[in-house]
This record gives structure tokens, C-alpha cells and sequence, in this order.
């Protein structure tokens, strides 16, 4: 399909200078949502500063998940309440199921209280390439392992990334690794290693059957030892012979070697696969559709994604400069780029509770803080994004699956969901054990300057709630249908100033205050109602 | 085809030309009204629900070659199925079931089950993701095909959707795929001609009224999203009312179904049943059910008749017993057809893990009354000592299949279907009664 709206912008730098809706753009595609405190944070710095800020600023890593899954059906008997299990020695049926839910309620937690990093949503991205399924793991433990994992390489070295996630129980489990021998070599992960981890299946990518069970050759050996957690390599499980590998790889034969040193035979088909410039122009393309746009044109091939691969293969495949080039680029800051996005459903429910600043219950309080948190994670499940659990090794088909791409978040069931969910946060809110997480629309609203003018405060919503403008007839609308309905003489403006400013004169007097609050809510409904709401 | 095999196993029953309101299916075809809307006058009740197989179904341990049982059974024999737990099927001794698919069996007996033995296509992929597009968009192996077959099909029938549809000719959803995300097979040339739900009760009332104008300032490609969560948000309200009202049209349905959560597909399959019943026209259902990429332990280590495998194909089994049950409950058995299929079947011989990994060909199961009921195709011929690289070979194409359902359920005319998909594959005749055969013989 042609591109109506080509962006010819490259990967240079903009200029210094920026507006606030640049920050919010920026802010938009690297964090899950931001408040209005973040948006002031990074305008203030200039686009250089901010960026690098956001990519490179180190944070210490989360404190482990907790149990607060004792109830009056279970009590953990090796675990106390408020301590972490990620250490815990037994496994049973019974304590993991529980384990696995309080590791995907803890992941949508690092979430909503993310730094003020890309680091989470690199998690993500991760997660979504290097799949896991909790279901099929199996084991909490070796889940949380896994998220450790990404975390730490997250920004880091793609290629130790490649060669620790080979060798990390979870994925030994999840795509069979761990049953890969000598004996019976299991191809799971030999093929996805290349097709969908590294080479991927792009027009350059010839590898071929041959060299899939070849890989799959090298591989043999690894196993998860469950005693202490860990995977180990069993040369007795590994084959020895050579491996030959076809003329995609240069006819490369990878010598088979005996008792420990087969181990090092990892290294050398990471390397093999690192010789490819297929793997760099894979990731790059792959994190482009993840940060800019899932449409990528030929100029975009030969002006961003070939002098990122490239910029990735010159450092090593570090992942920090590729980020931080392709986020500090005029092709990114473009405005062609604005809003060309679809939310993800993750982007949807936690960026709501982000954007709004909505208050959840502190560490002090934390099985309500596991329990809203999970209220969180089964909304963006309903809406086709479970996390921990990808649908499949290919990940979510919304970031893969030409050429709806993530437009496939959007069907006839979800988006009436996505309505649902918005709906929710802004009227009666997530409920649990008589407390209440929903959105705070006084505090919303006051955030935004100048709250007492109808016109000024539909404008700063406009801007916090979307990426690009509505038409002036929408503006009207909701001005005149939504915030000012049910106020005497309609279209006057001071109606509703003089409201506002009563209720932050007596915040407590009741009739006035529940007038406010129902303007404000009707409009911050219909706003998240629209289709703008649903792009970023 | 095979035209041999065809013979062997082929029509159990007369063949006779296929009659809809007396008028011969190729008649109808030849007939101008058949080319647009009013179709619906002659066949708008014919109904073909897919039920995919996410995965790669492992089809030797489903359909299970008793005729070459001891090859079967020495390459496979850490989940080779016991020859006495093997599921008889009646006036085929060399061909059995999985012991896990009862309700299957009895389905066979009564003539309701059509077997299509080693469907794939020339130069097999082995890749989950692009064999299943291979599947769903009914493309060669080295061919990108960016519309559906099934998409493709309903264009052709419905070339001005979506505009000005909904009409009195077709008020209804196109198809409708039961889970979230719509199927590519479903991906028309423009859009995707299906609709997704999940619980027709659930549907949620848009709000009306809205002003549509985009923002004098607003970027192409946001516009362009923007747009299309518009049409989606028109298309759900419009249709939302049909649905319910077909869902509650049905107040009662068959008693086998198992309880609610039990099996997803059975699940679906209910919601199915209760929405063609209750008067909706759509044409295509897609249901789906995941976990057979059973690299390892695919059946339980000293009793290969459980396990996961085990498991899969009994709820595959449970829920079209039910569903069919269903059907004829709400006696609409003749007009619904249905079809499994997977992106690959696997390897012939197992691993060491208990498990097979990816593979070439595997039988595709038909249901219904409608179905040309028996086995079609040959047992695959299993090598004696079988290598890693031994597959199950391609007997049929599998858009030989999709020329059958084309042809001789919807009375698609034949130049069409080629078109349609991209060649001139010879239809299966998996319809009862069909004239496909007689066809062939003429062709």
C-alpha cells in the first residue's frame, strides 16, 4: 500500500528547542501514560537531555513480588504474608497458581509506579519478542527469573541478551529446550531462535531447514535443574558431532566438541547469527513499528532503519544508542508521526491510571495493593493483552500480523470494552473489600491551567487526553453538550466558570460540588469515548 | 486429487446432482442473480464454521493408520496408541481413532463425519506462523497473499460491503469470528469482512450522535486510525442489535453441551449454534482452540491414551458431539457444515520427549449432516524405519477443500473459485450427494 503521508525526515537530531506537546509526544511512546508532573519534568529539559534522560538514567531494580495471596482458603506454609515466595524452596499446586497471579499483579505494578524510564515499556518489548507463557512455564519462580532477566538487559547488550535468554529456564521450558539432545534433538528453539529471535523471516533472511536442526544440534545439552533453579549444560545429553550450517551462513561449520567445552559452541552460532546484518535491520524494524509507526516505506528502510541497523552493528548491539537516536530524530518528532498509533491495551488501562494520576493503596495496605493491581491486569487481558502470557511465541499479533498491525486491538468486542473500561475509571471505579481506585476528576481538573474557563479547559484536556486535535465542531460539541448542559443558558461560558470557582471557594458545599463533579465527569467520559483516546 | 484413492474410499453413498429448492447447484450458479446480493434467495442459509487448530495437530495420533499399525508403532513407540485402545471405525478396519474421541466415533457410525486424509500443499512450511497464513489465506508456499480466502469469498458474494450494508438483503454480519481478534482468513481486499465477539449478550451500547469531523490539523496516519476506530465503532452498533436479538431468539439449547468453562470450544461452538439459529445469516463462523504444538510429552509417559494430546482431541471431540447434538435440536443440522484444520501436522516419528515436532500433512475433519460421510484418501504410507526427516505426504491440496466447501456447499461456479483461489483445484467431494464427482469425471 502506498503511503499517503511519507515522512521524509532522517535520523537526524532535532534542534534544541521544543514545545510541550513534543514532550508529550515523546513521553507518549516511552512511557505507559504520563501525569502532568512527568510532561513538566522533561519540557523543561531540552529534547537531547530528555531523551538521554530517559534511556540511559539508571534506577535500582524493583523489589520482588510479595505474598499477599494468603486467604481463608490458603496460608502458605513456607512463606509468611508480606514476604517475597521468589525465594521459596517448595512447589506445589497449590502455592503456584497463587505465586504466578501476585508475579503478573507486581509486573502491571511496576507499571502504573514505573521511573521515569523506557525501561518498562523495553520490558515489554522484550517480553513480546522473547516469549514466555506463564501457563506453560509452569513455575512462578522461573517467571519472575525470566523478568529479572529482561530487566537487566532491557537497555543492555542484545547479543548477551540472546545468549542468557537461550540459557534461561524459562525459556528452556517454553520452547523445549530443556528436552533438546543428542539423542532427539527438539528443533523448538533451534528454529525460533533464528526466525523469530534473531535473523527473522525479512527479505534478506535465507537461513534454511538444514540450518534449523543444526542449531538445534548445537543446543543440545542445556537442562533446568530444579533443585537450585538454575539451568546447567549436560555434555553427556550434548552432540558432539560437527554442525554444518549452509551457504546463508557462509557454509560456516561449527566443530563439535566434547564434555564441558560444548557449552562454547553456543557462543560460537550466537556469533554465526551475529555475522548476519539481517539480525541488526530485524530489531531495528521491530522496535520501529514498537516506538513510530507499524508502516515502514521504502524511504523509512533506506533513510532510518538502515543507518539504525547500522549504528547497532558499529556498537556492538548495545541497545541505548540505537534508542536513543531513533527517539531524538526529526523523523520521530514528525508531525506525520503524531497519534499514528493505536494504544495497546496496556497502554490504554495503565497509561489511564498514569495520566490521571490515579491513587492506588500503598505498600502498608498490600493485598488491596495486589488486588487492584490484578483488577488492572485482567482488564488489559480482556481487552487481548495478558501479560505473562502471549498468545503465542510470536507474541501479540498486533505487533506483528501485516497489515492490520494494531489495528487488531481494535474489534468489534474490544473496543466497545475499551469504552467499558474508561467508562469504569471515571464513574464508579475498581472496587475491593470497600475501597474504591477510580479517577480523581476535581484533582484532574484543577491540574489543568485555567480550569475556569470552558474553552481553555477543554483545550488542556485536549492536549493531555490526545495526540492530535479534534475538529472545531467536536470542541463545540463537547462544550456545549458536555460541560455546559444542564447550566442555565447553555452556551454561556460563565456558568460553568462561576461553578468552579464556587466550588474551589466552599469545596464542601454539596449541591455545588456534585454540579462540578458531574460536568467534569461527563466530560472526561465523552473524551475517552472518542476515538482520539484510543491513539497515542 | 488422487483420483485412485478417490475411488477407494470416495462415495459411500449415490451421487447424485445437489438440489437447493429443486434448481441443480450449477444451475443456480449459471443463474445472474447468483452473482450479487440476491444469492441470498437461493443459499443464504449455508453454513461453514472453521474450527482452527492452533499449533500443528498432531494427525497420526487422531486418525490413527491401524493398517500399517506396526511402521506407526516403531516410530512413535514412547506415544504410540495401544492397537486395542484404537477407536474402531465402522466399514474402515485399517483406520482408527483416538481412544480420547468418542463422541467422534459415534458421530462416524451415524454418518455425520467426513475424513480427509493428508491435506498440506507442495513445498510444506514449518513454521507456525506462516503456515498458518499459508492456511488462511489459501496462498502457494513461496506466495504473500494479503486478503483471506474466506474474505475473498464474501467480497465476491458481497462486493459493495461495507457500504451500504447493513440492507434487508443482508442485515447480518458477514462472518463472525467467536473470540476477540478477527481472523485473516476473514481479511477482505479492502477490510476485514468479519466481525469478532465474544458474548453476544455483552454487547455494549455505543453512544449515537457523534460529531465525525477530524481535526483540520490532524496527521494523515492518525487520521487514518482514526477512521478506522470510527468504522469499527458504526459496524459494532449496527450490528449489535441483530446479534442480540438472535441470541435471544434461542432460549434452549441441547443438554451435552459440558458446563460453561469447561471447554472453550465448546463454548463457542454453543454460541455458534444458538446465532444461526436464532436467524442470523451470516455465512462463516470461526472458532478456535490452542495447545497442540506438542513438542514434548504429548501423551503421559506409561499410558499414551492421556495426556495432553489426549486431552486436546477429547474436547475437540466433546464439543462438536454437542455442537451436532445441538443442531439437530434446533434442527438446523442441514445447513451447517463444519471443518477443522491446522497449520501443519507433525512428525512421524516422535522425540524423545514424548512429543513430535513439526510436520507435513494431516487429516482434516468434516462435521455435519451434510458431509459426504467415510474416509477420503489412503492411510499414510509409513516407512518402515522412519528418520527424522520422514513425513506424512501431501495426499490432497487443502484448497482442493476449500474448492469443495466453494463449489458444491455454496455453489460458487468453478471459473469463479479458481479465481478465487488462484487456480483450478479440483473440488473434494466432501458434500454429500454432491455432483462433484460427476464433475471430476467429466473435467
Amino acid at each position: 500500500m502506498m503511503d499517503p503521508a511519507p515522512v521524509t525526515a532522517g535520523l537526524r537530531r532535532i534542534g534544541r528547542k521544543w514545545k510541550p506537546e513534543d514532550a508529550a509526544h515523546l513521553l507518549r511512546r516511552t512511557l505507559f501514560g504520563a501525569s502532568r508532573a512527568d510532561l513538566d519534568h522533561f519540557s523543561r529539559m531540552s529534547p537531547k537531555k530528555a531523551v538521554r534522560e530517559l534511556v540511559y538514567r539508571q534506577y535500582p531494580a524493583p523489589s520482588p513480588p510479595l505474598n499477599y495471596y494468603n486467604d481463608d482458603k490458603y496460608t502458605d506454609p513456607e512463606i509468611p504474608t508480606g514476604q517475597t515466595w521468589t525465594q521459596a524452596l517448595k512447589f506445589d499446586g497449590m502455592n503456584n497458581g497463587r505465586r504466578r497471579n501476585s508475579y503478573k499483579s507486581w509486573w502491571i505494578g511496576q507499571m502504573i509506579n514505573q521511573d521515569r524510564s523506557i525501561r518498562e515499556k523495553m520490558v515489554l518489548f522484550w517480553h513480546n519478542h522473547f516469549v514466555t507463557e506463564t501457563n506453560s512455564v509452569d513455575n512462578a519462580r522461573f517467571c519472575y527469573q525470566y523478568n529479572v532477566l529482561l530487566r537487566q538487559y532491557a537497555l543492555g547488550n542484545f547479543r548477551d541478551l540472546v545468549k542468557a535468554m537461550t540459557k534461561e529456564p524459562a525459556m528452556l521450558r517454553y520452547l523445549n529446550g530443556a528436552a533438546n539432545t543428542k539423542k532427539a534433538p527438539d528443533e523448538n528453539y533451534g528454529r525460533e531462535l533464528q526466525e523469530l529471535f534473531t535473523i527473522g523471516k525479512g527479505p534478506g533472511s535465507h537461513y534454511t531447514e538444514d540450518d534449523v536442526r543444526a542449531a538445534a544440534r548445537v543446543l543440545t545439552g542445556y537442562t533446568v535443574n530444579y533443585k537450585i533453579y538454575a539451568s546447567s549444560f549436560d555434555p553427556r545429553r550434548h552432540d558432539e558431532g560437527d554442525k554444518q550450517f549452509s551457504a546463508f551462513y557462509g557454509n560456516r561449520l561449527i566443530r563439535g566438541r566434547k564434555g564441558p567445552e560444548g557449552e562454547e559452541e553456543l557462543d560460537e552460532l550466537v556469533d554465526m547469527i551475529f555475522s548476519k546484518d539481517e539480525v541488526s535491520l530485524f530489531i531495528c524494524r521491530k522496535l520501529y513499528r514498537f516506538f513510530v509507526y507499524h508502516r515502514i516505506d521504502e524511504m523509512t528502510e533506506q533513510e532510518v532503519i538502515r543507518p539504525l541497523a547500522a549504528l547497532f552493528r558499529k556498537k556492538k548491539y548495545e541497545i541505548g544508542p540505537v534508542l536513543e537516536t531513533l527517539l531524538a530524530s526529526r523523523h520521530f518528532f514528525d508531525t506525520a508521526n503524531r497519534g499514528g498509533m493505536i494504544k495497546s491495551p496496556l497502554d490504554l488501562t495503565v497509561g489511564l491510571c498514569r495520566t490521571f494520576n490515579v491513587t492506588f493503596p500503598d505498600g502498608t495496605e498490600g493485598a488491596d495493593q495486589y488486588g487492584f493491581w490484578e483488577q488492572v491486569r485482567g482488564q488489559a487481558a480482556a481487552l487481548q493483552q495478558n501479560i505473562g502470557d502471549p498468545p503465542n511465541v510470536a507474541g501479540w499479533q498486533a505487533f506483528y500480523q501485516e497489515p492490520e498491525y494494531d489495528r487488531l486491538w481494535i474489534s468489534s468486542d474490544t473496543l466497545p470494552r475499551r469504552n467499558q473500561w474508561t467508562d469504569k475509571m471515571i464513574g464508579n471505579g475498581l472496587g475491593r473489600a470497600g475501597k474504591k481506585v477510580q479517577i480523581d476528576p476535581f484533582a484532574m481538573a484543577a491540574g489543568l491551567e485555567a480550569a475556569e474557563d470552558p474553552d481553555r479547559l477543554i483545550a488542556a484536556a485536549v492536549k493531555t487526553l490526545y495526540p492530535t486535535m479534534p475538529g472545531t465542531e467536536t470542541l463545540a460539541f463537547i462544550k456545549t453538550n458536555i460541560l455546559l448542559s444542564g447550566l442555565a443558558g447553555m452556551v454561556a461560558d460563565h456558568y460553568w466558570t462561576n461553578a468552579w470557582l464556587a466550588y474551589l471557594t466552599t469545596p464542601d458545599e454539596k449541591v455545588g460540588k456534585a454540579i462540578v463533579q458531574n460536568k467534569l465527569k461527563l466530560l472526561f467520559k465523552y473524551m475517552m469515548d472518542l476515538p482520539e483516546y484510543q491513539l497515542m | 486429487m488422487q483420483r485412485r484413492e478417490f475411488f477407494r474410499h470416495g462415495l459411500s453413498s449415490v451421487v447424485l446432482p445437489s438440489l437447493i429448492n429443486g434448481f441443480s447447484i450449477r444451475a443456480l450458479a449459471a443463474n445472474p442473480f447468483l452473482q450479487d446480493e440476491a444469492a441470498d434467495l437461493n443459499d443464504p442459509d449455508r453454513v461453514l464454521v472453521l474450527v482452527q487448530l492452533n499449533g500443528g495437530n498432531d494427525g497420526l495420533n487422531m486418525v490413527i493408520p491401524l493398517e500399517y499399525y506396526d511402521a506407526y508403532y516403531a516410530a512413535r513407540s514412547n506415544i504410540a496408541i495401544p492397537r486395542n485402545k484404537v477407536l474402531s471405525l465402522e466399514g474402515f478396519p485399517g483406520t482408527g481413532l483416538n481412544p480420547a474421541m468418542t463422541a467422534l466415533q459415534n458421530l462416524f457410525q451415524e454418518g455425520r463425519i467426513s475424513i480427509v486424509q493428508g491435506v498440506s500443499y507442495p513445498q510444506p512450511n514449518f513454521s507456525h506462523f506462516r503456515a498458518t497464513d499459508i492456511w488462511l489465506t489459501g496462498a502457494d508456499a513461496g506466495q504473500v497473499l494479503p486478503t483471506g480466502w474466506a474474505g475473498r469469498y464474501l467480497h465476491e458474494v458481497y462486493p459493495r460491503f461495507p457500504l451500504d450494508y447493513p440492507n434487508n438483503a443482508m442485515p447480518d454480519p458477514l462472518a463472525i469470528q467467536v473470540g476477540s481478534l478477527v481472523s485473516p482468513a476473514l481479511q477482505g481486499p479492502a477490510l476485514t469482512m468479519g466481525m469478532a465477539i465474544s458474548n453476544p449478550n455483552s454487547f455494549y451500547d455505543l453512544i449515537n450522535d457523534r460529531p465525525e469531523a477530524v481535526g483540520a490539523t490532524t496527521p494523515v496516519r492518525a487520521g487514518e486510525q482514526l477512521a478506522y476506530i470510527r468504522e469499527m465503532a458504526v459496524k459494532t452498533d449496527q450490528y449489535a442489535g441483530v446479534i442480540r436479538q438472535a441470541a435471544q431468539r434461542v432460549q434452549q439449547q441441547s443438554d451435552k453441551y459440558p458446563a460453561a468453562g469447561k471447554n472453550a470450544l465448546a463454548d463457542q461452538l454453543k454460541i455458534v449454534a444458538r446465532l444461526v439459529a436464532g436467524g442470523l445469516k451470516t455465512r462463516i463462523y470461526i472458532v478456535s482452540m490452542g495447545g497442540f504444538d506438542t513438542h514434548a510429552r504429548q501423551t503421559e509417559p506409561g499410558d499414551p491414551t492421556t495426556g495432553n494430546h489426549a486431552k486436546l482431541l477429547g474436547k475437540l471431540s466433546e464439543a462438536i458431539g454437542a455442537f451436532q447434538d445441538d443442531l439437530a435440536y434446533l434442527r438446523i443440522g442441514d445447513r451447517v457444515m463444519g471443518m477443522t484444520f491446522s497449520e501443519f501436522g507433525r512428525r512421524i516419528r516422535s522425540n524423545a520427549s514424548g512429543g513430535t515436532d513439526h510436520g507435513v500433512a494431516a487429516p482434516v475433519l468434516l462435521f455435519g449432516e451434510s458431509v459426504n460421510p467415510g474416509i477420503i484418501g489412503a492411510n499414510p504410507l509409513l516407512p518402515d524405519v522412519a528418520t527424522v526427516r520422514d513425513n506424512v505426504p501431501m495426499l490432497y491440496d487443502f484448497r482442493a477443500l476449500y474448492a469443495g466447501l466453494l463449489e458444491n456447499w455454496w455453489g460458487i461456479d468453478s471459473l469463479t473459485a479458481a479465481r478465487l483461489l488462484g487456480n483450478n483445484y479440483i473440488p473434494m467431494p466432501i458434500i454429500r450427494r454432491s455432483n462433484a464427482g460427476g464433475v471430476e469425471m467429466n473435467r
